[in-house]
């Protein structure tokens, strides 16, 4: 078995190459001479496989699935010749929206859609030019398909016996590609199932805990109980005396211990003893964020947004007429399923590294920083991710940065596993944030002036994003959903129309407790309270949250359209029985339209299932409408569970929470069921990733208070006597 | 020295007794399908079957597991064929980013194997201790559904 079982990873990677298509990890393979290259992101092999260049990570968002669909749609390709790699870090690989090798926004079927679908139709022309050689016959009389060419008279050719042709006569694929008409299309725009499903059944998928070498170590870490400390001294003599141990080393995340599998490095970490230091965040807690946001949302902060008069409108209402509400949310990891890990080999001047990653372009250039070396000779194997919600998109490179430095001076492969605990307590949560906002109807019931000040911790600031998410000292990111009018370099706002809008932001300062993206980023906070806040509005105003909607965006058709759909697929005005309630949101993110309504049931204790969800959203052209739906399905689940569930607390400068029992995952039989439309639309595609997230906590809470008549303000629900069932 | 069975081969490892199964399949016999979650039993990823019962090789020492039939994904392929469960899986398209799937399809073996035409609450019951973060759930019932339909008309 041994033998068998402990092959290498050589053999393992050609293995799996040899069967169905490998997505996880592939060798580099420019050695090879078997292929014909066409393009940055096609590579015809003489065995007939088509192999894609993926520059966009797969961690479940479906990428992998539509960028192939993009070139086999204007390709022609028989989808069983497809094979895939991750493109390694190289400028032409780079998001052209980003201008980084980066996975996020919600933008990777967007960016890629028109570049994939080039590279596709250069190389079929291309490949008909030879075709025509190759039959002596025009290309008007040759057409493409199931990656063959086909002559009208019934013989055919295989791209792959087209590579001779190509390389005899020296042709090069056309400037100009030809595209096809949309009515024409035969793969995108239909249902299509992930092209790496099959290695995800099977066991068979390289996540990047399941690089493996015969010569390699595992690491884990002891790392500081106070968030932000480090180790001053340790004594690692107790571990170095269990079996297996190979090293303790002290590393800027904290104490490493190095050995011949996880389980002994993790045992023998518990054995180390350390000195800390709390780096001056002994005190730290979220009561206390929440106590000093609460204090700032009472004073003016930075002009974001002014239009109208609202903040005159405000002081001239009487007070009994002013509606004023504090809403609060809390911090939130992003516990994917497969912990923080990463592979690192150090060898001389030079550092290859193994890792599902969202950011391969910062990593190589925080580690090449960190070495000293140039970044050509940091090489970075991008393997599937098993979820990141955000997380693997660190500025800091933390997770990298742990490896590469616990693999220092030992000339083998160092794999570093965060376990579940450093996972949930290693920090880059969803910052904690607090919303003031009052608002003042007309004396048609209808909203007059609205006044919100956000408050929370930018994610962009003193990065090297800063210059293009800070606007005026503000962080767009802490404000993407509450702007009637585009702010700095989002082109959307809120879609509605409130004829007196102010909104102003306080980013306190950026110290102790990290913030970082989660998915759908600032919606997660302003969604809540945006949306919440405007059913209190429509509440006191005497108007259906729905009309009262369909009211503020009668001059913005696609939100406008949106919440038409939403009220006839959600049977919107049908009565519930006592006990029952409804709730709705709608939303812009990342250029796309989403609006979400549910429907739950309350018991009189308070806790509640929630029964349907019924969601409507306009993201263009929809590219996979299977992968479209699963990514919705997926959003839900995550944003219900953090509404119902989710926080994380400091006190004394500790996370409290450690692991899946006390930070709580939604569960099999707790989600709802789902109902999805997609507005059909020729537009160009815009993302689906995230946007399902913003919704869902806002209709949630307006389905509790239309239930109950009890509005909630402070989340997650569970700590306010609603208790999701299960 | 633990002997134990493997996928139907006799394996014998060389590690600490209180070595999890988890970590002898992934480190040492490197059967790197069956996935850490959590390390303490309230995630799923690493369900196996011993003994045909699915468990969380996690939580299993492996002493506890000496001289017994362990299972694991990469077991249900048979002659490149893949089984009735994970056809189902393919064919409703459940996975995401994926890590979850090992742990699922072993414990809707388990449960098929055991009861080929579970209703709501069995398949709840079964399904209840494994996590998936990207919100695959409403494609696993689906699966599921469509795995026992296939083996209660006989078409494994």
């Amino acid at each position: 078995m041994s033998s068998t079982t402990r092959r290498d990873f050589l053999k393992q990677s050609a293995l799996a190459s040899a069967g169905t298509i490998l997505v996880g990890f592939q060798l580099p393979v420019f050695a090879k001479k078997q292929a014909l290259i066409t393009d940055a992101f096609i590579r015809l092999e003489l065995d007939g496989a088509v192999t894609l260049m993926m520059n966009h990570a797969e961690f479940g968002n479906g990428a992998y699935t539509s960028l192939s669909m993009m070139v086999a749609e204007e390709l022609d390709l028989d989808w069983q010749t497809i094979k895939l790699e991750a493109a390694p870090t190289e400028q032409r690989y780079y998001s052209p929206l980003f201008g980084e090798y980066l996975t996020a926004g919600s933008v990777s079927t967007a960016s890629s859609f028109m570049p994939m679908r080039e590279a596709g139709a250069r190389t079929r022309q291309l490949l008909l030019e030879a075709a025509s050689i190759h039959f002596s016959a025009p290309i008007s009389s040759l057409r493409t398909a199931d990656s063959k060419v086909h002559h009208r008279d019934g013989r055919s050719v295989s791209y792959a016996a087209l590579i001779a042709v190509v390389e005899a006569n020296g042709l090069k694929p056309p400037e100009k590609a030809k595209l096809k008409n949309p009515e024409d299309f035969a793969v995108l725009g239909k249902p299509q199932r992930r092209i790496e499903a099959p290695e995800k059944v099977d066991g068979s998928a390289i996540f990047g805990s399941d690089i493996r070498f015969d010569d390699m170590l595992f690491a884990s870490i002891v790392r500081p109980p106070v968030y932000g400390g480090f180790a001053r001294d340790f004594d690692g003599t107790n571990a170095l005396a269990v079996k297996g141990v190979v090293r303790v080393k002290k590393i800027d995340a904290g104490i490493a211990v190095l050995a011949r599998d996880y389980w002994t490095a993790k045992k023998a970490a518990g054995l180390v003893t350390v000195s800390w230091e709390d780096g001056g965040n002994g005190g730290l807690s979220t009561k206390g964020y929440s106590v000093e946001y609460r204090e700032l949302s009472d004073k003016p902060g930075l002009l974001a947004e002014n239009i109208g008069r609202a903040e005159e409108i405000i002081a001239e209402t009487e007070d009994g007429l002013v509606i004023e509400s504090v809403y609060e949310m809390p911090y939130l990891a992003h516990a994917t399923m497969e912990p923080m890990n990463c592979t690192a080999k150090l060898a001389g001047d030079r550092c290859e590294i193994w890792v599902g990653t969202q950011y391969q372009s910062n990593d190589r250039t925080v580690v090449a920083k960190m070495l000293g070396v140039p970044e050509e000779n940091v090489v970075i194997n991008r393997t599937l991710s098993g979820g990141t919600f955000g997380r693997r998109a660190s500025k800091t490179a933390d997770f990298v940065t742990d490896a590469v430095q616990a693999a220092s001076g030992e000339n083998v492969p160092v794999q570093v596993i965060w376990s579940r605990e450093e996972d949930i307590r290693g920090g880059h949560y969803r910052p904690q944030f607090i919303h003031r906002l009052k608002g003042v109807l007309d004396n048609q019931g209808y909203p007059l002036a609205w006044h919100q000040r956000v408050v929370g911790k930018s994610i962009m600031q003193n990065t090297k994003h800063d210059p293009a998410y800070m606007v005026r000292g503000m962080d767009i990111y802490s404000l993407d959903g509450c702007l009637q009018e585009p702010f700095g370099v989002f082109p959307y706002g809120t879609s509605y129309e409130i004829p007196n809008h102010r909104i102003e932001s306080h980013n306190p300062a950026k110290t102790g407790v990290r913030p970082h993206e989660w998915r759908a980023v600032g919606h997660t906070h302003t969604g809540i309270a945006y949306e919440c806040f405007l059913d209190e509005l429509a509440d006191k105003g005497n108007k259906d949250p729905l009309d009262l909607r369909l009211h503020l965006s009668r001059k913005h058709t696609r939100m406008h359209n949106l919440l038409e759909k939403l009220k006839k697929v959600s049977n919107w005005e049908q009565p519930l029985a006592a006990g029952r309630g409804r709730g709705m949101a709608a939303r812009v993110y990342s250029n796309s339209w989403i609006a979400q309504s549910v429907e739950l049931t309350v018991d009189e204790d308070g806790s509640y299932s929630v029964d349907k969800v019924f969601c409507v959203v306009d993201c263009g052209f929809a590219v996979n409408p299977l992968g479209i739906q699963g990514q919705i399905e997926g959003g839900i689940m995550l944003g219900l569970n953090a509404v119902a569930y989710g926080a994380i607390d400091v006190v004394d400068g500790r996370v409290v929470q450690s692991n899946f029992h006390d930070y709580r995952p939604l569960r099999m039989h707790q989600m709802p069921e789902v109902e999805i439309h997609i507005m059909p639309s020729e537009l160009p595609p815009t993302g689906v990733g995230e946007q399902s997230t913003t919704p869902i906590a806002p209709a949630i809470g307006n389905a509790i208070f239309n239930a109950t008549g009890k509005r909630v303000r402070d989340f997650p629900l569970d700590r306010q006597g609603f208790v999701l069932k299960g | 020295m633990f002997k134990l069975d493997v996928n139907g081969q006799q394996v014998t490892v060389d590690c600490s007794e209180d070595t999890p199964l988890l970590w002898v399949l992934r480190d040492h016999l490197r059967l790197t399908g069956t996935k850490f979650g959590c390390g303490i039993g309230q995630c799923g990823a690493c369900t196996v079957h011993i003994d045909s019962q699915p468990v969380r090789a996690c939580m299993i020492p492996i002493e506890k597991a000496q001289g017994r039939n362990v299972r694991t994904i990469e077991s249900l392929k048979r002659d490149d064929n893949f089984s009735v469960v994970q056809t189902a899986w393919l064919e409703e398209d459940v996975a995401q980013c994926g890590y979850c799937q090992s742990g699922q399809i072993m414990a809707a073996t388990a449960l098929l194997e055991n009861n080929p035409d579970p209703d709501e609450e069995a398949i709840n019951e079964a399904m209840l201790g494994h996590i998936c973060r990207c919100g695959t759930y409403p494609r696993i019932r689906l699966a599921i559904k469509r795995a026992s339909h296939q083996l209660s008309r006989g078409e494994s």
